[in-house]
This record gives C-alpha cells, sequence and structure tokens, in this order.
C-alpha cells in the first residue's frame, strides 16, 4: 500500500511536467488546430541552453545556487518562448493557408532539425549531459515515504504557473482574444484582434512553459539528453488528449493522471515499458472517452 | 399527395440557442418546394438535420414514410437524399469529372477483387459511370470543364458542377442550399432553367432560396421560417401575401 | 504515349543490373526500390485519404519479423510466412485504426507515432525476438528452385514488387476505393454527402498500408539476412513519409521519386555523417513552406477518363452519344 503511495506521489510529481509540457501543446492545438511535433523539442533545447548558461554562470559557485536557478530559469523561459515565437513566424505563418497534413510534416521536419541540430552542436552532441545543479535530497516525511523539498517546489512552481495560464486565458482581455482566435479566426480579425499577434503570444507561453518545465527536469533528475524531447513530446500530448485537447484544466489533469499512471505501470512491468504504458492508456481513453475526461475545447463548424 | 419528405416536432438546440423549435414540415413528392425566411431563421439547420448533418434535440424525420432521425449523413445520402452546401463544397484537388464521379459513389464497383484486376465487369461499370459523368456535366453546361481541378472553377461554375454532382446520384429528393447566391444575374437564368430540368425530371426539389423572384418563378410550394418555426406555407402568391411574412422580413408597421 | 514512356523507363531499369558489378550500387538500388514499396503503401493512407501516419514502420517491423522468426524459428518458406504478417499487420491496423480513425486524423498522428515505438520497444525487449541484436541467419527466398542470394536478384524482386504495387496503387485510385480516399481527403464532411461511410474507408486505408508495409518487410527479411530493431524507429517512418512528401501526396511516380531521392541522397552526403538527418529536416520545412503539397502536386487524374476519350473521340463525347446523353437527362425534348 505505501508502495502504492509511493508511486502515486512519483506519479504527480511526473505529471507537473507532463503537465506543463502539454499545456503548450493544448493551447496550441487550441488555437492552431496543429499538434506542433516540434513543441516538445522546444523543452528539449531549453534544457541545453539553461544547462550552459548555469554551466557558464555558476562555474566555482555553490552558495545562492537557488537565486542564480531561478533567474536563469526565467530567462530561459524568455527565450523559449522566443524560440517558438520565431518558429511560427517563419514555419507555420507562411503556411497558414497550408493543409493540416503539410503543416504536421513540417513540424516534423523541425522537430528533425531541432533534435539533429543539438546533436551536431560540438558542447552538445549525442550523449547524456549532466546537468550543473542538483537539488539536494533534503525533504519531509508523509507517512513511510520522503519527498524532498525540491519535488515539493517544482509541483507547487507548476501549479503557479497552471493557474497563472488559466486566469490569464479566462480573465484577461489577452486570454478572450486567444479564445475568439481560437472559435473563430476570420469573426476574430473582423474584431479588430491581431491574430498573427495573438497567436505569436500563443506560442510563447507555450514555449515558456516548456522552458520552465526543462529546467526543472534538468534540476530534478540531474542529465539531459538531445532525444529527451521526443519522448516527453509523445507523453505531454498523450496527457493534453487525456485531458481533453485545447482545455487548459484537462492538460494539466491529464499530466497529472498520466503520471500517476505510468508511474504504477513502470512499478509494475519496467521502465523499459514506460512509452508503451502511456499509449495503452490513450488508447484505452479513445476507445471509451474520446473527448477526454473533461472534455474538448475545440469549436466544432458545421 | 403523399409527403417524400416531412418532419415532426423538430427542435433543435444549441446551448441556449434554439435553432429550431417544433418544426413540422411536408415536402410533397415531385414537388419544386421553397423554404425561405430571414437570415438565421434555420433554414440550414433544417437541412442539416434532413441530412444527418445534426441530430435534433426532439422530434422525427421521415423519408418515405419510414423513420430516418439521427441517421448518418452518408446513410442519408445513400437512401437517395443529396444535397448541395450553402458555402459550396467541392473537393479542390480533383477534376470536375472525378467530382461527378465521387457524386456516383454508391453505384460504382465495390468489389476489390473485380478492382485489382480491372475486370470486364468494372470496365464496364466505370465506363458507364463516366458516361453518365458526362451526361450530368452535359446537363448543368460544364462538360468541356471536365479536366478542370473544381478548385480552379470560377464560383458560378462550381455551383453547377455541384448540381452535376448531384444528379448523377440520380436521387429522390435534392436539397439545394441557396443555389443562386452570388451569381451573375444571367447565371441565375441558367440555374433557373437547370433546377426547372431537374424538376420535370420528376425529382422533388427543396431549396433553400434569398432570391424571391426566383422562387415566384418556378416554385410549386413555399415555407416561410423565423426564428426556428414555420409561419407560412403554401402556394408561392398566397404566401407572398401573408402578413406574419410581410412583418417577419420588413418588421412592424410604425403606428 | 503515356504508355509507352513507362514501358520504356521499365525496360531501362530491368537493365542496370546488367551495367554494372558495384555490389555497392545494386544494393543501394534495391533499397531504393524496396522504399519505393514502403512509400507506395503510405502513399494510400497519407497521399490518398490524407491522414498523417508516423509509426508505418511498425508495419515494415511486423513484416520483417514475422518473416524473421517463422523462417528461423520454425524453417518456414519466406514466401509462405507473408501470409501470417499480414494477418498479424491487418489484425494490429484494426485494433489501432478502429478507435482513432473515426475521431479527428490529428489523433491519429499521434496514436500511430506510439504504436510505432511499442512495436520497436517491443522488437527490443522480447527474447523471442532477438532482443536489440535482432534476428540473424535468415534463409534466401526461394522462388521455385530459383534461390535469390545476391544483391541483383533482389533488384529484380523488388523491381517487380514495385510494379506490382504501383499497378494496384493505380487500378485502387481509379476506382470507387481512390475516388472516396482524395474526397476524404479534400472534404470528409462533403465527402459524407456523397455516400461515403468515411470511418470504414479511413480504415480500408489504413489496413491497405499496412499489408503493402507487411508485404515488403517479410522480403526485406532475406534480403539482408539480418534484422534488427534500430531499422525499425521512428527515423524509418520519418524516411519513408519524407519520400511521400517530397515526391507529392498521392502521385504514384512523385512517391517513387521521392523514395528515391530519400534512399540516394543520404549516400551521395555520406560524408555529412550526423549533420544528414539535420540538413534532411531543413529541406523537409522548406519544401513545406514553399511547395506544401509536394514536388509533383496533383493534376486531374487521367486514368479511365482519357481511355474513354481516347475511345470515344473529340470532344469528350461523341455528338451521338452526347444526343443520346442529353435526352436520357430530359424527360421533355425543349429546346432552350
Amino acid at each position: 500500500m505505501s508502495l502504492l503511495l509511493n508511486e502515486i506521489g512519483n506519479g504527480i510529481f511526473l505529471g507537473a511536467f507532463f503537465g506543463l509540457v502539454a499545456l503548450g501543446y493544448s493551447m496550441v492545438y487550441g488555437i492552431l488546430r496543429l499538434i506542433n511535433f516540434a513543441h516538445g523539442d522546444f523543452y528539449m533545447v531549453a534544457a541545453f541552453v539553461s544547462y550552459t548558461i548555469l554551466g557558464a554562470v555558476l562555474v566555482g559557485h555553490s552558495h545562492g545556487q537557488w537565486w542564480t536557478v531561478l533567474w536563469v530559469g526565467i530567462l530561459v523561459m524568455v527565450v523559449t518562448g522566443g524560440l517558438a515565437m520565431l518558429v511560427n513566424q517563419l514555419v507555420y505563418r507562411p503556411m497558414r493557408r497550408a493543409a493540416i497534413l503539410s503543416l504536421m510534416i513540417a513540424a516534423i521536419g523541425l522537430s528533425q532539425v531541432l533534435e539533429n541540430g543539438v546533436l551536431v552542436t560540438p558542447q552538445w552532441g549525442a550523449s547524456y549531459l549532466v546537468y550543473p545543479v542538483t537539488t539536494p535530497a533534503a525533504g519531509f516525511n508523509l507517512g513511510s515515504n520522503h519527498y524532498t523539498w525540491g519535488q515539493l517546489i517544482i509541483v507547487l512552481v507548476s501549479g503557479l504557473l497552471a493557474l497563472g495560464v488559466y486566469f490569464l486565458v479566462g480573465r484577461t482581455l489577452l486570454g478572450k482574444a486567444m479564445r475568439a482566435v481560437s472559435e473563430d479566426r476570420i469573426a476574430a480579425t473582423l474584431m479588430g484582434i491581431n491574430v498573427d499577434l495573438v497567436i505569436g503570444i500563443v506560442f510563447f507561453i507555450g514555449g515558456a512553459l516548456a522552458g520552465a518545465a526543462a529546467v526543472m527536469t534538468g534540476v530534478y533528475y540531474g542529465q539531459i539528453n538531445y532525444l529527451m524531447g521526443f519522448t516527453v513530446g509523445l507523453e505531454a500530448f498523450t496527457a493534453a488528449v487525456l485531458g481533453g485537447i485545447g482545455n487548459i484544466g484537462g492538460a494539466v489533469l491529464g499530466g497529472l493522471i498520466l503520471g500517476i499512471v505510468q508511474s504504477i505501470g513502470t512499478g509494475l512491468f519496467g521502465a523499459e515499458w514506460a512509452i508503451v504504458v502511456a499509449f495503452g492508456a490513450l488508447v484505452l481513453m479513445l476507445w471509451f472517452r474520446p473527448t477526454g475526461l473533461l472534455g474538448e475545447r475545440v469549436a466544432r463548424r458545421m | 399527395m403523399t409527403a417524400v419528405l416531412e418532419t415532426e416536432g423538430l427542435s433543435l438546440q444549441f446551448g441556449g440557442v434554439n435553432a429550431l423549435s417544433d418544426l413540422s414540415i411536408h415536402i410533397e413528392e415531385k414537388s419544386l418546394h421553397a423554404i425561405i425566411g430571414p437570415n438565421g431563421a434555420g433554414k440550414t439547420s433544417l437541412f442539416n438535420c434532413l441530412t444527418g448533418y445534426y441530430r435534433p434535440s426532439s422530434g422525427a424525420v421521415r423519408f418515405q414514410g419510414s423513420e430516418v432521425t439521427g441517421l448518418d449523413a452518408a446513410k442519408v445520402a445513400g437512401l437517395g437524399i443529396r444535397r448541395t452546401f450553402q458555402n459550396i463544397r467541392v473537393f479542390p484537388k480533383m477534376s470536375v469529372l472525378e467530382n461527378v464521379l465521387a457524386g456516383g459513389h454508391l453505384r460504382a464497383t465495390a468489389n476489390l477483387f473485380s478492382i485489382a484486376v480491372a475486370s470486364p465487369g468494372f470496365r464496364r461499370n466505370e465506363r458507364q459511370l463516366h458516361q453518365e459523368a458526362m451526361a450530368s456535366l452535359e446537363f448543368v453546361g460544364l462538360a468541356d470543364q471536365w479536366n478542370k481541378l473544381a478548385g480552379d472553377l470560377p464560383y458560378g461554375m462550381r455551383k453547377r458542377m455541384e448540381l452535376a454532382r448531384v444528379l448523377i446520384a440520380d436521387p429522390v429528393v435534392v436539397l439545394l442550399d441557396e443555389p443562386a447566391a452570388g451569381v451573375s444575374s444571367v447565371e441565375r437564368e441558367e440555374l433557373s432553367r437547370v433546377i426547372q430540368r431537374i424538376h420535370d425530371r420528376g425529382t422533388c426539389v427543396v431549396m433553400i432560396e434569398h432570391d424571391v423572384d426566383l422562387v415566384m418563378e418556378i416554385a410549386t410550394t413555399v415555407t416561410v421560417l423565423d426564428n426556428g418555426r414555420i409561419i407560412a406555407s403554401g402556394q408561392p402568391l398566397d404566401v407572398r401575401n401573408n402578413p406574419d411574412v410581410i412583418r417577419a422580413y420588413m418588421g412592424r408597421k410604425r403606428k | 504515349m503515356r504508355g509507352g514512356l513507362v514501358v520504356a523507363a521499365a525496360a531501362v531499369a530491368a537493365f542496370i543490373p546488367q551495367m554494372t558489378q558495384n555490389q555497392y550500387f545494386l544494393g543501394v538500388a534495391f533499397q531504393s526500390e524496396m522504399l519505393m514499396c514502403l512509400a507506395l503503401g503510405l502513399n494510400i493512407v497519407v497521399g490518398y485519404a490524407g491522414m498523417l501516419d508516423l509509426g508505418f514502420a511498425a508495419f515494415f517491423a511486423i513484416g520483417a519479423y514475422t518473416t524473421g522468426i517463422l523462417s528461423t524459428k520454425e524453417h518456414w518458406s519466406i514466401i509462405a510466412s507473408i501470409v501470417p504478417g499480414v494477418v498479424i499487420a491487418v489484425v494490429c491496423a484494426l485494433i489501432i485504426g478502429f478507435p482513432t480513425l473515426r475521431l479527428r486524423s490529428d489523433y491519429l498522428a499521434v496514436v500511430t507515432l506510439g504504436f510505432g515505438e511499442i512495436i520497436q520497444t517491443i522488437a527490443i525487449n522480447l527474447n523471442q525476438t532477438g532482443g536489440p541484436t535482432g534476428i540473424y541467419a535468415i534463409p534466401a527466398l526461394t522462388i521455385g528452385s530459383v534461390v535469390v542470394n545476391s544483391n541483383t536478384g533482389y533488384y529484380y524482386v523488388f523491381f517487380v514488387l514495385v510494379i506490382v504495387f504501383a499497378v494496384f496503387c493505380t487500378r485502387l485510385r481509379g476506382s470507387r476505393l481512390g475516388r472516396a480516399w482524395l474526397c476524404i481527403r479534400e472534404d470528409e464532411d462533403a465527402a459524407k454527402a456523397m455516400g461515403i461511410n468515411t470511418n470504414h474507408y479511413k480504415l480500408y486505408a489504413y489496413v491497405f498500408g499496412a499489408v503493402l508495409g507487411s508485404v515488403t518487410g517479410s522480403l526485406y527479411a532475406p534480403a539482408l539476412t539480418a534484422i534488427s530493431p534500430a531499422s525499425f524507429g521512428f527515423s524509418e517512418s520519418l524516411l519513408i513519409l519524407m519520400a511521400v512528401a517530397i515526391g507529392g501526396l498521392g502521385s504514384i511516380w512523385g512517391v517513387m521519386f521521392g523514395a528515391a531521392v530519400v534512399e540516394i541522397f543520404p549516400e551521395v552526403f555520406r560524408s555529412f555523417a550526423q549533420a544528414r538527418l539535420l540538413v534532411f529536416g531543413v529541406a523537409l520545412v522548406i519544401l513545406m513552406v514553399v511547395r506544401p503539397r509536394g514536388l509533383f502536386p496533383e493534376r486531374a487524374f487521367q486514368g479511365l477518363g482519357a481511355w474513354i476519350r481516347a475511345r470515344v473521340g473529340h470532344p469528350v463525347i461523341a455528338p451521338p452519344l452526347r444526343v443520346a446523353a442529353e435526352a436520357v437527362m430530359t424527360s421533355s425534348t425543349e429546346e432552350p
């Protein structure tokens, strides 16, 4: 029983990552109907960029780490957001009128560019790189399970960011514009909304969230690899679909559920079957409740 | 005369909006039945319910006496009810001929073996279908465009192609959603002729239209919708003079 | 005229192995043909039906592994082992396709991707599939008394397979199946108005793709005599997809050309090594931005229409036939 609780705890923690990345996926899908396959790779690039920055800044220092991580984290969020916006501007925007199929193929090409770009960059390459910051083991106990402060902070930060997005989309004028563009792009243009800017901002936010998740991954797991985006991307999309694509709350819920399911699954079957578990969950969900747990928020035209 | 297509108490709700309220319409066979009404009256929603694109919240749809409510759109098309769309939906990267052939989908060979070996039966069937497709195109005056990509055609031609695509299926009922919208007066004349010829062949035509002159010219029956309800139905002249109809279109008289 | 060109091209292609003894070249040549076969299979799913399949290598793997296992462990002949491979592939396609295809095709993309990963994970982790090292010592293909065990031999085997697949796909395209798929690709709602059961047809496309992929895989195993999980991952699915995208969605010649480019391009740029995929990715993105429909965008499909035109003369329908058609279409004979 305590093993199960432990796995659930781990699952919630894992879910925090999935949830953040899933949020980005969900938002872009909601506004463009596009599954941005490169999204997981934004996450990966962010991890490497933060690795380099932290490596440079933290040389020799071991005090004041956490403040450094914080401002580097914010910096990386901005950079990743910018990267996402750039990608949108250069690739997706000119393809606005193209068939969704071509868009997805372009996204895949982009994903390959990012992954292999990192692969060939001399300082990075193919091997697992050790992150310059690690979480201390200090923590607290809940029952017989030990959780570190680091884990708690990560979950809290994720929650705060998700909440921030929720308020942004639900309570601000910008959020209203986003929802408008998502429902009917042409009508939104006629209302005077700068659709391209709104879409750019959505990409920025998605990228920023991925950046945050990347830094947290680096700090917590201690190592990064050029293929990490691929797997997380798949899992994040699965989470988004589980919760209901286009739905903010759904992305977070989906992330948590997937984290827990995967945690239990790998406990039962072993770590190498993680992907199989994730996809098994996805296919099951699609069989029984295709609109996801919280339902889709994607406008149906007809 | 019997109703070939009818609804009973049809209601359709979207969230808080009542698109259709307790609507009972009877479309007689072999009629040319026009459905008119102000924008937002529910005309296209009615079509969508009739053709299986929307599932009504309540009520029934009957075709030739049998219940067809909630049937899938493809099944409804298979029964012999064909439609065009308000914002013309052609298959842009297929040729005009292939678009029309698509309309004849249910009449083409489905036997995989015959297809794979291009058996004589398959060739015969395809040849016949091709000839009927060309005949349909001739009927609407588009035979010389057969090899163009449908997406490259100008608006008026696409509208006519939609008609040809509907005809090859030899339908019992044809539902035309604003066939004369956005066309020039010359094309409107042509369309009017084509629609009448379709009707003359014995096919029941139901059309949503805003062009009152066209309706008065060719319709045998007119039904007026407003706010999801029928406010008048009958012979074209009677309906035109109906005060409720006038009020719906023009608003109340000022005192 | 066009038919003549095709035959001429085929004749030239058939002579290629006679003109060189270079095994490397022949190896690349038959691998190109094999990729063409795979691309033709994926073309049905992506090019005709417009569904993005990112895990096509899974069916390739299923065919290869089924043949590999049955021929080495149970001593089945290669030809016989094709059938169980196809059966497994079809069953998988149905299991994956049935829940997903009735939803938006965006979902299919990710589900197929996951399916590809699952198959590869299974291949890597199961003892029966030989684990990470895979299966080796796969016997050669025997057709009657002929044992095929050279690059030249497999060049001809895949040559025939390409022709069979190409003809099959053309036949499909010129029938109501192909038209239905294109309608689904262009406008799914309007397709329904034609009476097309879109869910069924999408499933058909996916299943046909699975069959073609599996058959190709079954012949790949003896051609290479050894298979390992590494050749059946997302990269492979991606290469096949690129062949289809580059060549032009739906165009048979375009897809074959795309496959040749995808296979030969890296060989030409061997020296780039790691950067190959990077260059590929960049090329793919640029291609999609500039030419979303591929290098050979579809023109009006000629098929039977051209045949009819040839038979009944210009203009499209000869006058007597036209008058007869008119008579059929109108009950009254009034002239405008």
